[in-house]
């Protein structure tokens, strides 16, 4: 106790109160907590008679109850989502081509060697002019072209539904399958949040009550897509798959691609949530009732500017600081020699064999290395190390330099030239899907759970699975194609 | 009576202030159930862009902003958007726990006009541990367009404390939210504290007097009913906070805060 706060009541009197709290209650017939829900009802339901005057007609407008009944409906629920879905990724993926190139064009293409000029003009030695130039400037540079438009495609048209009401129809439809799985409906929310970013995910399932249901949400919120892998799929799926079939039906495929991939990753929460409901968190699935908010029309003009504020310019923000000293790093690590070759192509070469056996290489697991502060900057990253290790002529001098491109499909040609496969591309995708979460989101779970054994399994886990499905596909892959 | 639009209530009135820093003349406090538009209305009085969303359970953290006001500096805490301050998930306890502990000079509750008769649950909860509150009746735009519509002035005859209607996605009734804000934390205007009426018999006479008991123990305790019926419920965090001395301090400053206000209930003699 402080000595120096007045205490009016000393601690005896702390007791004898609770102590006559607890003798009252054993008194009292039945459950207190029921009494006083039902009073406060009876309240409630008294004062809304006195004042709350409505007609006759349902309260709802039919508008509302014409297309919960089809997009809530048991048959037609989960398909329209899913086509509306893919429909968002196809746009996106069609949108974001031609700013993309005209960004590559502006930033890397003419701002790349513009720069390179200017630190040489100004007498700056090659080391310096490596680290900023080509370095942090060069993987900041790619980060911005690769990722801002499909952003400013995605971010607005999700706030838009997110607006209108559709979200809550979302969770209602996955409401049965989640309680199925042996986990909370309410985990339709925080899985919502995810796939915007996975610490907001984990940190949104403070909604749910129980310690049991909320562990689950937690440990599972990383198979939600994420901000900063939705670039990576859509990228890899356009260069890789989108090739695959002829140009009209590129887009559709790439789409479909990528939401098979987000499918996925639903499967993998409900998989993982009714494992983890049977194992280790073992107990009973609560009810709650969920609320269906009347559907709003959007404002267009300020979802778009909020949109593009918090959600498009802070994740590119986070990307930004994290690629800056991540570019840095990958410079250093191309430059600083380690006996024969830069420590970089001996990390990537003590790796290869690892990776080649999961249908991945040595550049790619390297790229995770550097990028568990932040998902967004793994395709930078891998660009810049392929580009080293296949020393290709004419993308820049001196190793560590990313390439300069001018369209997206020169990332195609520089991977292929670094040995990439269909098999590569899948396997990278499933990969993006099923690993460690990013350290801001460790980090989160840390703080949610308070628990480091927690916290290691929602590493572990999710990282173990990738491994293992992208070792089958590639064996399965390797059989077929043999 | 001013619009959101005029010059007068823009220029002369109300300053959004953002994440300026204190220090504050006085802590409001925004409670609600979740999708009424809580922040919406936070947005709108601190100018700030946290982000709205059309679903339930999007605040699970406090958010803070400020606002001037007639000269005045209010700082405005978001709570979490919950249908009730009883159950025990933590969205609902950093609620309760800031309407309780934080001592908020005045807690807004925005109520959905168009479902009154739930929210009321949660606006009654709050009363129960405060009245230096207002009701925020917000969607009256919404519930006129579904035909439904509400009589405030007789709400805030059977709650004792202001009503007031607001469409706050289009800045309607602002200025007179303002204005309440701003007469109760003046303390021109308080509550009668509203008490449930219908409280069941079996725990009527246990209430009474353990109530009692933590009056004696806490002279000018505002909220003394509502800890005894926690405690009977077997609140596990309120005992706790008692225990720890949580409650001699709330006590103090109440006492404090009131000195020489006149005030409808007189403090206990000690």
């Amino acid at each position: 106790m402080n000595p120096s706060s007045p205490a009016p009541a000393p601690a005896p009197a702390v007791e004898e109160i609770l102590a006559q709290a607890r003798r009252l209650r054993e008194g009292i017939p039945g459950d207190i907590h029921e009494h006083l829900v039902e009073s406060l009802y009876a309240d409630a339901g008294r004062i809304a008679e006195r004042s709350v005057s409505r007609p006759d007609r349902p309260a709802r407008p039919t508008f509302d109850r014409t297309l919960d009944r089809i997009v809530t409906s048991r048959v037609w629920g989960l398909p329209v989502m899913l086509l509306l879905f893919a429909f968002m990724f196809w746009l996106t993926i069609a949108g974001a081509n031609v700013p993309s190139q005209w960004l590559a064009g502006v930033l890397v293409e003419s701002g790349h060697p513009w720069l390179r000029g200017l630190a040489d003009a100004a007498g700056f030695p090659w080391w310096l002019r490596g680290l900023l130039v080509d370095g942090v400037y060069l993987s900041t540079a790619w980060v911005i072209s690769v990722m801002l438009p499909p952003m400013a495609i995605f971010f607005p048209l999700f706030t838009l539904l997110e607006d209108f009401g559709y979200i809550p129809r979302v969770a209602f439809n996955l409401d049965a399958l989640f309680k199925r799985a042996g986990a909370h409906g309410k985990q339709a929310m925080s899985t919502m949040m995810g796939f915007g970013c996975n610490a907001a995910g984990v940190v949104s399932t403070r909604i749910i009550d129980s310690p049991r249901e909320r562990l689950i949400a937690i440990l599972t919120n990383n198979f939600a897509l994420c901000n900063g892998r939705w670039p990576t799929q859509i990228l890899i799926a356009t260069i890789f798959l989108g090739r695959l079939v002829p140009a009209h039906l590129a887009g559709l495929v790439s789409a479909g691609a990528v939401a098979g991939v987000a499918l996925l990753g639903l499967g993998c929460t409900f998989l993982v949530a009714w494992l983890l409901s049977r194992t280790v968190l073992k107990g009973q699935v609560s009810t709650f009732s969920l609320e269906l908010p009347p559907y709003r029309p959007p404002r267009l003009w300020q979802t778009l500017y909020t949109s593009v504020l918090d959600r498009t310019l802070l994740v590119l923000w986070r990307a930004v600081v994290f690629a800056a000293p991540a570019g840095a790093v990958i410079w250093l690590v191309a430059n600083v020699r380690l006996g024969e070759g830069s420590v970089a192509e001996f990390l990537i070469s003590g790796m290869n064999p690892f990776g080649l056996a999961l249908g991945l290489n040595g550049v790619i697991l390297l790229a995770y290395l550097i990028a568990i502060p932040a998902n967004e900057i793994v395709i930078p990253t891998i660009l810049m190390l392929t580009a080293l290790v296949a020393r290709l002529a004419g993308v820049g001098e001196g190793a560590g330099v990313m390439v300069q491109s001018d369209s997206p499909a020169f990332v195609g040609e520089v991977l292929r030239a670094g040995g990439w496969t269909v098999l590569t591309a899948v396997n990278l995708m499933l990969f993006s899907l099923l690993h460690n979460p990013c350290s801001t989101t460790l980090y989160t779970i840390y703080k949610e759970t308070g628990s480091a054994r927690w916290t290691t399994l929602a590493a572990l886990l999710p990282l173990g699975m990738g491994v293992a499905l992208t070792f089958g596909v590639a064996t399965v892959w390797r059989l077929l194609a043999s | 009576m001013a619009c959101a639009d005029c010059d007068v209530y823009r220029a002369a009135r109300l300053h959004k202030l953002g994440l300026q820093p204190g220090p504050w003349d006085h802590v409001v406090a925004l409670a609600g159930n979740p999708n009424t538009g809580k922040s919406t209305v936070f947005n709108a009085l601190t100018g700030l862009r946290q982000h709205t969303g059309n679903w339930p359970g999007k605040t699970v953290a406090r958010a803070e902003g400020g606002f001037a006001y007639a000269d005045r500096r209010f700082q405005l805490v978001d709570l979490p958007g919950t249908y009730s301050l009883l159950s025990t998930s933590p969205d609902e306890e950093i609620a309760r726990d800031f309407i309780l502990f934080g001592r908020p000079d005045v807690t807004v509750v925005v109520a959905d006009a168009t479902r009154l008769e739930r929210n009321l649950n949660l606006v009654l909860q709050v009363l129960e541990i405060t009245e230096r509150a207002v009701v925020c009746l917000n969607l009256v735009d919404e519930a006129k367009r579904h035909g439904i519509q509400v009589d405030e002035r007789q709400l805030a005859r059977d709650l004792g404390v202001p009503v007031i209607p607001t469409s706050a996605r289009f800045g309607r009734g602002l200025p007179e939210l303002l204005a309440a804000i701003a007469e109760m934390a003046a303390r021109k205007v308080s509550g009668f504290g509203y008490r449930l009426s219908q409280e069941p018999l079996a725990i009527r006479s246990a209430l009474a007097d353990l109530t009692t008991r933590i009056e004696q123990a806490y002279p000018g305790l505002p909220n003394a009913r509502w800890i005894a019926m926690r405690l009977l419920g077997g609140d596990e965090r309120v005992a706790e906070a008692l225990r720890r001395g949580e409650l001699s301090a709330l006590a103090e400053r109440a006492a404090r805060g009131t000195e020489g206000v006149l005030r409808e209930s007189s403090l206990p003699a000690r």
